[in-house]
């Protein structure tokens, strides 16, 4: 038997509790004498609280206790930034509960203890707390002028200025001479851009729930995290209590997309609460309150320069970012706009390159990871930026991609930000792409519908990435200031039985993990997929860990996996060699098996794992114990990258966006199980998609969030997306011996360009250049209807990229607007 | 709150069981009878998560009251798994197709879906993606789902006899 679990599309472990409703979602535990918490939240997005009184909510039957922000503020300190990306970054006091100050709308300013759920939400609506409202800051470029401030004590929106230059790194050239040389040159182009990048809510299906258990020695959380790793350090920090008194668990957890990386005030409460009542306490969210008050992501102003020659080679790239940070800096909310730092200069070759980011404060919700982090937007800047060049300079965009990016035989590349690109072929899966899309006839179709002034015109979007997956190596970490490592953690135990168990570091919530790590592990000891069980989630099973987020768990998590089972393959081999009387230099292992060398004497794993258990006769010096564990810190990140292309139908009479075709090329080096893969970069394309046309997290002038729920947050359904082509090409990454580079945010990073690009490639003959995301019908019937009027006045084309909130709000209901709706100005 | 009686079947049992008006249905499934399958995700009828069978057809059992149920017949997640195990053609094929990631929105699509094809026996792929509307998936993309309902579809049509105890 040949085994070849790897690259196999296994049908997932998963799956069989989650199909018949035995599923282990947090909500669903009940414990003996369980209490409920309900939260009082602030409905202004910045005032002082100068009363709170909870005397009704007391005295309400069920309710066994109502905290405010003073009763628990000397057990909490402030809730954690673990990535201080300045020495002189400035972070205001981050209280569980607010105490005298909110400053988003959504800000838990008390918590009502009752023995019922209901019981405790009725109290909270009688919670009475008088505020003195104060000026709001929403925008990014007002909070830029420090005229109304987030947090007047602060004495300034400014969180931190972050640059990097690799003139000064030493890793390119200096980027104000390529752009001041382009601006004289007659042989040379400088093209200058702003674009947006909307707020988003990563909006998991489940919302977040929470529940402690303090009956014990230990004291218990299950929580719907992405982190139980990090939260119970971080716990353990926060609340000075003793980690090996901390147990935290994630059970299934019901989707994440980085929204559920974070310490929230809502688990420390809970936490504090249950010990202080010292009965289990557990708190869920509505739809509401995470749609308010869980972390956002995006949120930034890109102002961006780019020289290139009129030939069509870029010379230099310098971006200035603005960064919304919300009201408070989340545990990684500072270091987002970094990680996409060393994207912009994606797949190509670019001679220059300067970054700078200001982290700006707002009244708002923190922003923190959301799927992709950081890199989405980086991705979405540069591949819109190289569209606009190629129409300043009336090219083929895929040709003036052709002339910058890296040739497959430059790898490995150092990019102009010191990344060192171990593989990739970017011509294989553009070619690739082109074929399954139909580029030329498409491109024919184009023009004739230009030509025949079709009212539905055709756009075709077109995007190239790269991202850093494998988050990541320590070293670089450390060199970022992140306050933590990089490394993964598994353990192989080889049972009695001839069974396996695996426990792993990270923590999945829906990418397949007890799957493909079985398979990994199947493979590498030979035994059958059947045989082993992946346990994770909880850190007194796996007592160490980093978690899930960033595409890391395969390329970081599954090489501690190999690098454990490898452990236990050597330490087999001596009791083999005992147990077969040979040496151990005449073993070889196969298909589960050790054999002597030329003959037919061999031993199985797992009678090898039985003689262990019974270790009625080991060898000397040898423990009675198959299992091993490992670290993994990776030397390098992995670097996806693929080729993503979108045939767009703009109606230029209702401003109507139909996605007539999308066909993606992804590299993600070698498959452990392209059956994920595939539901990987479907789930990734919905969600950037999603950005492109329908998602934005809009707040009115107030800083209420208009898009409070599911009715007003357009999260697309079934009925809102086509269905994917999607194909792979394979180029091993060199930085691990599994050859993974990840796939999680693959198709949420490409995808929201390529449709942006395809929607402007449909009208920008008829003068718009740019539109805000979400491309609602009502933002591109508005952006062609001012074309119509700037072509009439005046040559210049006209853009329509200025985020008022008055645009916004009508964007928030844009899926169900058309140009007639808005009468014709005409 | 003065609670009031209500009377039910559901996945087979029948209950009866004092209630406040209030409740909905789902908490009652949930918090009273332990049917966990059932999920909440969000407080506006629009995820579809909490989807069941109520006589056969499926709604949201988060925009009916409990007392709304008295006298009728429920069936979630839980109560399509025939005695034996055995798996409904629609929870196999979501298995088979690997329509579901996280999971959570997954007994609300399968729901969904049942009805969907007992409507639709053999539906096209605008017909699956149009009566899935109102169940929200973030992780899948919905082409594996879509997929899925017409691999069930083929299954359900090769089985005449529904599986799914109360079906209409």
């Amino acid at each position: 038997m040949t085994v070849t679990e790897i690259g196999s599309p296994r049908r997932r472990k998963e799956d069989q509790r989650l199909i018949t409703g035995r599923s282990r979602f947090t909500d669903n535990i009940v414990l003996p004498g369980m209490l409920h918490l309900a939260m009082v939240r602030s409905p202004f997005a910045h005032a002082r609280i100068t009363n709170l009184d909870t005397s009704d909510a007391a005295a309400a039957p069920g309710v066994v206790a109502v905290l405010s922000g003073a009763d628990i503020q000397d057990l909490c300190g402030t809730l954690p930034n673990a990535w201080p990306i300045t020495p002189d970054q400035k972070s205001p006091h981050h209280p569980s509960i607010a105490v005298n100050h909110v400053a988003f709308a959504g800000e838990i300013v008390a918590v009502v203890v009752a023995r019922s759920k209901s019981a405790a939400q009725d109290a909270a609506d009688t919670v009475d707390v008088d505020y003195e409202e104060l000026p709001v800051v929403l925008d990014l470029e007002e909070a830029e002028k420090d005229e109304i401030l987030a947090h007047p004590d602060l004495g300034t929106n400014r969180s931190a200025l972050w640059i990097f230059d690799s003139g000064e790194a030493g890793t390119g050239g200096n980027v104000e001479e390529a752009l001041s040389q382009a601006r004289e040159a007659d042989d040379e182009i400088l093209v200058e851009r702003t674009y947006y990048q909307q707020r988003l809510i990563p909006a998991f299906m489940e919302p977040r729930s929470t529940v402690v258990d303090p009956t014990g020695e230990q004291t218990t959380m299950w929580s719907s995290t992405q982190v139980p790793h990090i939260l119970r350090l971080m716990l353990a920090l926060t609340l000075s209590i003793p980690e090996s008194k901390v147990r935290v668990i994630a059970p299934d957890v019901g989707g994440g997309f980085g929204g559920k990386l974070q310490v929230t005030p809502e688990e420390v409460i809970t936490m504090i609460v249950a010990r202080r009542t010292g009965k289990p306490c557990k708190y869920t969210e509505t739809r509401s309150e995470s749609l308010m008050a869980a972390h956002h992501g995006r949120g930034q102003v890109q102002r961006l320069s780019l020289s290139a020659t009129r030939d069509g080679q870029v010379t230099g790239l310098k971006v200035q970012l603005l960064v919304d940070m919300g009201a408070y800096l989340g545990l990684v909310t500072s270091g987002v706009p970094i990680l996409g730092a060393f994207m912009f200069p994606a797949i190509y070759k670019f001679p220059s390159y300067r970054f700078e980011c200001t982290n700006l404060f707002t009244n708002k919700v923190w922003t923190d990871a959301y799927r992709g982090a950081g890199r989405p937007e980086a991705t979405f800047a540069i591949e819109r930026l190289m569209d606009d060049l190629a129409a300043e300079l009336d090219m083929d965009p895929i040709e003036l991609r052709r002339k910058n990016w890296i040739p497959h035989e430059e790898f490995p590349f150092t990019s102009v930000c010191g990344l060192e690109y171990d593989s990739g072929n970017y011509e294989a899966a553009t070619a690739k792409a082109l074929e399954l899309f139909g580029y030329d006839e498409l491109r024919a179709e184009q023009q004739r519908r230009r030509d025949e002034g079709d009212p539905v015109q055709l756009g075709i979007g077109i995007s190239t990435f790269t991202e850093m997956c494998g988050l990541a190596p320590s070293r670089v970490l450390g060199s970022l200031d992140y306050g933590a490592g990089g490394w993964e953690y598994a353990q192989v135990r080889m049972l009695p039985t001839g069974n396996v168990e695996v426990v792993t570091g990270t923590s999945p919530h829906g990418q397949g993990h007890e799957t493909a790590w079985s398979q990994i592990v199947a493979d590498r000891l030979g035994v059958a997929f059947e045989n082993v069980e992946v346990l994770h989630g909880d850190t007194a099973i796996a007592q160490r860990g980093l978690d899930t987020y960033g595409s890391r768990s395969l390329a970081v998590g599954g090489m501690a996996v190999v690098a454990a089972a490898d452990k236990v393959i050597a330490k087999a081999k001596v009791i083999a060699a005992h147990m077969l009387e040979a040496s151990e230099d005449d073993l070889e292992f196969a298909e589960g098996t050790f054999t002597v060398r030329g003959t037919d004497q061999g031993v199985a794993l797992g009678d090898i794992a039985l003689a262990v258990f019974a270790a009625h006769d080991l060898p000397d010096g040898v423990e009675a114990s198959l299992d091993s564990d490992a670290t993994f810190d990776p030397d390098n990140f992995s670097f996806p990258h693929g080729t993503h292309l979108a045939a767009i139908e703009v109606d230029t009479e209702t401003g109507q966006v139909t996605l007539r075709k999308y066909v993606c090329v992804d590299d993600i080096g070698n498959v452990i199980n392209p059956l994920i893969v595939e539901g990987q970069v479907h789930g990734g394309l919905a969600q950037g998609i999603a950005q492109a046309l329908y998602e934005e997290a809009v707040h009115d002038e107030s800083g209420t969030l208009v898009t409070g729920s599911f009715v007003d947050y357009l999260v697309p359904s079934a009925a809102d997306l086509p269905s994917f082509v999607t194909d792979r090409t394979e180029t091993a990454s060199t930085t691990n011996v599994l050859g993974v580079k990840g796939v999680g945010e693959a198709g949420t990073i490409a995808s929201t360009p390529a449709i942006v690009n395809g929607v402007i490639d449909a009208v920008r003959h008829l003068g718009v250049d740019d539109i805000l995301m979400p491309c609602s019908p009502s933002r591109v019937w508005a952006a062609l209807q001012g074309a119509e009027k700037g072509r009439g006045a005046d040559a210049a084309a006209p853009t329509v990229n200025s985020p008022e909130v008055a645009d916004r709000d009508i964007a928030s209901t844009g899926a169900v607007q058309t140009g007639t709706a808005q009468g014709d100005e005409q | 709150m003065a609670k009031k009686p209500i009377t039910l079947t559901v996945d087979g049992v029948t209950y009866t069981d004092d209630v406040e008006p209030r409740t909905l249905l789902v908490q009652y499934l949930r918090e009273q009878l332990g049917k966990v399958g059932t999920l909440v995700g969000c407080d506006t009828t629009n995820c579809g998560a909490c989807t069941v069978h109520l006589d056969g057809r499926s709604i949201k059992s988060c925009t009916m009251f409990a007392v709304q149920a008295d006298g009728h017949d429920v069936t979630t997640i839980e109560g399509i798994t025939a005695a034996d195990g055995a798996l409904h053609p629609m929870q196999k094929a979501f298995h088979e197709s690997h329509a579901l990631q996280c999971g959570f929105c997954t007994p609300g699509m399968i729901m969904q879906s049942i009805d969907l094809v007992n409507e639709h026996p053999d539906p096209d792929e605008a017909t699956v993606r149009e009566n899935l509307e109102g169940n929200l998936c973030r992780c899948t993309g919905y082409q594996n789902i879509v997929k899925a309902v017409q691999a069930g579809a083929r299954e359900m049509a090769g089985t005449p006899e529904s599986t799914e105890a109360g079906a209409a």
